[in-house]
């Protein structure tokens, strides 16, 4: 692969190119998915391929092939030229890029047991055991379970000297039980929706999760909500579970940090952000207890946003989002970096595969543990409502207003978790929620969810993103109005 | 690699950097039967290969500037095996014979796996297609420097008029061969071209997009222009209070809401009980002005004549005057409704079954300037944004209004809205539709391309309100 990526970057300079870079990506995945007792999707996939972003005449350039030959990667590198130079047709200044030390290293994730060394039979058995426990509740009429894996081998060579190996594996499981009754249909998902928890390792995340063991109840609380209580419309208390305010963790914080976001980079399609550059050090985020962090090294934990490296070859790093309640950084490239006086990128660039640019996204985005324990914060709550498990998720394009909606909630009544409600919502703008927040749990409670499906970029990319998070308090939120028909 | 070697011998200069073009169509064919030479060498009882080509170049804007410009070339082989009724699937981009060999060997691992499944059908034998002509060599050949100099004229014009562009000018052509062991074989290519852009001018932003088969049914100048006009117009918008609304939504708007009802039409969805039509079909769901079908062979539609196994897409009518008329079905949930297949199934083995993939709503006489001046109070709506499901039954969706929302009063468009949030059911939308203008072929962001009217719509619900 070494070959490849001198060979490429070779071309590259005797075409023009000042600077080169460029990624030999093997990926595999695997794909188990079980629907009401049977197999639904099996399948397995690889792909191999090379992609070289170059600068040339000051404008960019980025070609990818599988054409793995050395005359293919040639061919792909002289077309990453070709088309810098036209990018120069339209340019205002040349490209800057911030100083960054060369490396030649390898790093690989954790991973104790190798999911694609476990049989498909063993994978397919547990899933099919979860599946037949949630359909033994009657009145479930659809039960779905999945397992995801993939391992990423990626080369990474830089014409500034950097030649580094990873390996990262990701592995994800999930289960769902969906009750349709009269003109309802009620869902429940463990430990989390849409595909699940999801992290970098091995199939020890699968056994952790134990979904056979969660399958009845989440199977008996799908049936259970069509008799529970709507939930009201009103001004009030609201206590978010760990997954669903990783999620929101992700969509009114990770998002607006991006910087490439924050210069109208992606204004066309996934929006611009209201942090503009002026709010740095200036903006009052959230009350004085939140403290978020981006944070990708490995000490953080083995989140979808974990590596080594980034995409431009940067060393991972952990950069203050919000300390104390105030808005201290960006998600930041090579590229962009001097815009906000760093000397040095913060390490954020990544690229879905070897066909696809690598550009500024979330790595970790995580909000560090406070210090209440769950018993009390339930305990210290006269009259609020208790959110779990995302139902879906809209916020605008610069990340002020949001509106989220989850699976279940529980009424809190004088310090006690209370009766079911149904349809739970709630919604509202960004800086004005994260400064109602007046309680976060600690580090028991706090887990680094996986979010395996971020997309950004024109064409779209598909990226995994981490996001820690305990169950924390908000006062005086909007709840219901998703629902209301006035 | 040798550096001495490389430089002896000028390897940059031997690689003309041209656009590549696809391979011609019988080295794909010739990878099928490759495949299914090595599959019955295996005893393979049934295999089916899908072999598809994708060479897409993106040149992309911001700031009127282009700072991001892509390509890229790749070739997929897709390989399902059947053996004793198992069957997986295995998916490579490697074509040489080793890992062709191997390909074939993990799905049949893979597919012995998994119990036997008692309801898997034989795969389907030789199919006939209606020809279809959606390659235009023209697009296939439009190079980077061209995609530069259209989106150099279109950030001109921007700062011509005070205002920054961002957006997309893409090109690209694909082609997709399909065989099986029972003599199934299927081919399609086409080109396509999409040009989007954001106009933004102070706060305000507006936006225009088209997307094509022929590069040359694309106006990037025009499209430019439009977006500028149109936020010159969006300055200091006013904030109003929530309320129900009537709305008259632009093609992108009809599109990116409708686009969350296609999977509701898959016949699986509807037999497991996740689809809002389940109990519904045959009944007066929606307006009797509401007329909705799949019809791949539309002139202004795109895409393979044939699905994901092989069987040629069927016209199918999905509403008809407001009532549910029919769903699509794949081969498995053809048979177990007792029906014929409509040729929607996904490429096997999936858990969704079908969707229709080429929707045409059918359009009125109305414009929407005839919509515009036949509104006594009401917005105008250029595009909706993160769109999802809050009520999966009644089909109830939340989103944003964004690039451009303007008040209608007495007939005329007025001051620019500051963006609502709506919580709506698309079924009640479609209940209260007033005017249709003609239907065209449209974009969005948030589903794929149409064949859709504009709508005047009463009664839709804006819930809250941001703050731009």
């Amino acid at each position: 692969m070494w070959d490849y990526c001198g060979h490429s970057l070779d071309v590259a300079r005797l075409r023009g190119a000042t600077y080169a870079d460029v990624r030999v990506m093997h990926q595999r995945q695997r794909d188990l998915t079980t629907k009401n007792g049977k197999v639904g999707t099996l399948g397995q996939s690889e792909s191999i391929g090379l992609g070289i972003r170059v600068v040339a005449k000051g404008a960019w350039g980025f070609a990818s092939s599988d054409k793995m030959t050395r005359d293919g990667v040639a061919a792909c590198a002289a077309q990453a030229v070709a088309i810098a130079e036209a990018s120069a047709l339209a340019k205002k200044e040349n490209v800057r890029l911030a100083p960054e030390a060369s490396y030649v290293d390898s790093w690989q994730g954790p991973c104790r047991k190798d999911p694609f060394e476990i049989p498909v039979e063993a994978q397919l058995a547990l899933l099919l055991a979860a599946d037949a426990a949630m359909r033994r509740v009657k009145g479930v009429t659809l039960t779905e379970a999945d397992m995801q894996f993939r391992k990423i081998d990626s080369w990474f060579a830089s014409s500034s000297g950097s030649k580094i190996h990873q390996r990262r594996v990701t592995s994800g499981c999930g289960i769902a039980a969906t009750s349709f009754q009269a003109d309802s249909i009620q869902k429940r998902s463990y430990p989390n929706s849409f595909g699940g928890q999801h992290i970098l390792g091995g199939y020890e995340l699968i056994e952790t999760m134990d979904l056979v063991r969660h399958a009845p109840q989440i199977a008996e609380d799908a049936v259970a909500l069509h008799s529970a209580a709507a939930c009201p419309e009103k001004t009030g208390t609201l206590i978010l579970g760990g997954s669903q305010l990783g999620l929101q963790i992700h969509e009114s914080v990770g998002h607006p940090i991006e910087l490439d976001r924050v210069l109208g980079q992606e204004a066309n399609f996934a929006g611009t952000s209201f942090l503009t550059l002026d709010q740095l050090h200036h903006l009052r985020y959230a009350s004085p207890i939140v403290n978020v962090v981006a944070d990708a090294r490995i000490e953080h934990g083995p989140g979808l946003g974990t590596f080594g490296y980034d995409d431009e070859g940067v060393p991972a790093q952990c950069i203050d989002i919000i300390k104390g309640g105030e808005f201290r950084g960006y998600l930041s490239s090579r590229e962009t970096a001097h815009l906000i006086g760093l000397q040095r990128s913060g390490g954020t660039v990544r690229t879905e595969g070897w066909n696809r640019l690598p550009m500024i996204r979330m790595t970790n985005v995580s909000l560090l543990p406070g210090s209440w324990r769950y018993e009390d914060l339930i305990a210290d709550t006269d009259d609020g409502i208790f959110m779990e498990t995302n139902r879906s998720w809209s916020i605008d394009d610069r990340r002020y207003q949001f509106q989220f909606s989850t699976e279940i909630a529980w009424e809190i009544k004088n310090g006690k978790k209370g009766r079911m409600l149904k349809n739970p919502s709630y919604s509202g703008i960004t800086t004005e929620f994260w400064n109602s927040c007046d309680a976060i749990c600690d580090a028991e409670h706090w887990v680094l969810w996986g979010t395996p499906n971020c997309g950004k970029g024109q064409p779209m990319q598909t990226m995994g993103t981490g996001h820690g998070a305990s169950p924390a308090r908000f006062r005086n939120v909007q709840i219901g109005k998703a629902f209301s028909n006035e | 690699m040798s550096a001495k070697k490389t430089k002896s011998r000028p390897a940059g200069k031997r690689f003309a950097a041209s656009e590549p073009q696809l391979r011609p169509e019988r080295e794909l064919r010739g990878i099928i039967h490759h495949v299914l030479r090595i599959a019955k060498a295996g005893g393979v009882a049934e295999t089916e290969v899908h072999v598809e080509e994708v060479i897409d170049a993106l040149t992309r804007f911001a700031n009127n500037t282009i700072h991001q410009n892509v390509a890229e070339h790749g070739v997929t082989v897709s390989i399902r095996t059947v053996l004793d009724g198992r069957t997986a699937r295995v998916t490579t981009n490697r074509v040489e014979e080793d890992a062709l060999r191997a390909a074939v060997e993990n799905c049949l691992s893979l597919a012995a796996s998994q119990p036997k499944d008692a309801y898997l059908l034989p795969m389907p034998g030789k199919q006939s297609y209606l020809k279809v002509n959606r390659f235009s060599p023209a697009t296939a050949k439009i190079s980077a420097e061209e995609r530069a100099r259209a989106v150099k004229r279109a950030c001109d014009w921007a700062e011509k008029n005070g205002q920054v562009a961002a957006g997309i000018f893409s090109s690209g052509q694909a082609q997709s061969v399909a065989g099986n062991s029972r003599g199934l074989v299927a081919a399609y290519r086409q080109t396509q071209a999409e040009f989007s852009v954001t106009m933004q001018q102070g706060a305000a932003a507006s936006w225009a997009k088209a997307n094509a088969g022929d590069v040359g049914r694309i106006d990037p100048i025009g499209l430019a222009k439009t977006a500028s006009e149109k936020v010159a117009r969006a300055q200091d918008p006013i904030e109003l209070v929530p309320g129900r609304y009537t709305v008259i939504l632009e093609p992108a708007a009809v599109l990116d809401l409708l686009g969350f009802l296609f999977y509701d039409f898959s016949a699986t969805a509807v037999d497991d009980k996740r689809s809002c039509l389940s109990g519904r079909v045959g009944k007066q769901l929606l307006g009797k002005n509401i007329t909705i079908t799949d019809d791949v062979y539309h002139p202004e539609q795109m895409g393979a004549v044939f699905d994901g196994e092989g069987l040629p897409r069927r016209r199918v009518t999905l509403v008809d005057q407001g009532v549910i008329k029919d769903l699509v079905y794949s081969r498995h949930s053809a048979k177990k409704a007792r029906t014929t297949p409509t040729g929607h199934g996904f490429a096997l083995p999936n858990d969704y079954g079908e969707a229709p993939m080429n929707l045409v709503v059918a359009g009125g006489n109305s414009s929407i300037g005839e919509m515009i001046a036949s509104t006594e109070r009401g917005l105008l709506v250029t595009r909706l944004w993160y769109i999802r499901d809050v009520d999966p039954y009644e089909k109830l969706m939340t989103g944003m209004t964004r690039d451009g929302l303007f008040l209608v009063e007495q007939g005329k468009v007025g001051r620019a809205v500051r963006n609502f949030r709506f919580n709506q059911s698309i079924l009640e939308m479609l209940r209260n539709v007033e005017l249709l203008s003609p239907a065209h072929r449209a974009s969005g962001e948030e589903s794929f391309e149409m064949v859709v009217p504009a709508m005047k719509v009463s009664h839709f619900q804006m819930s809250e309100v941001t703050k731009f």
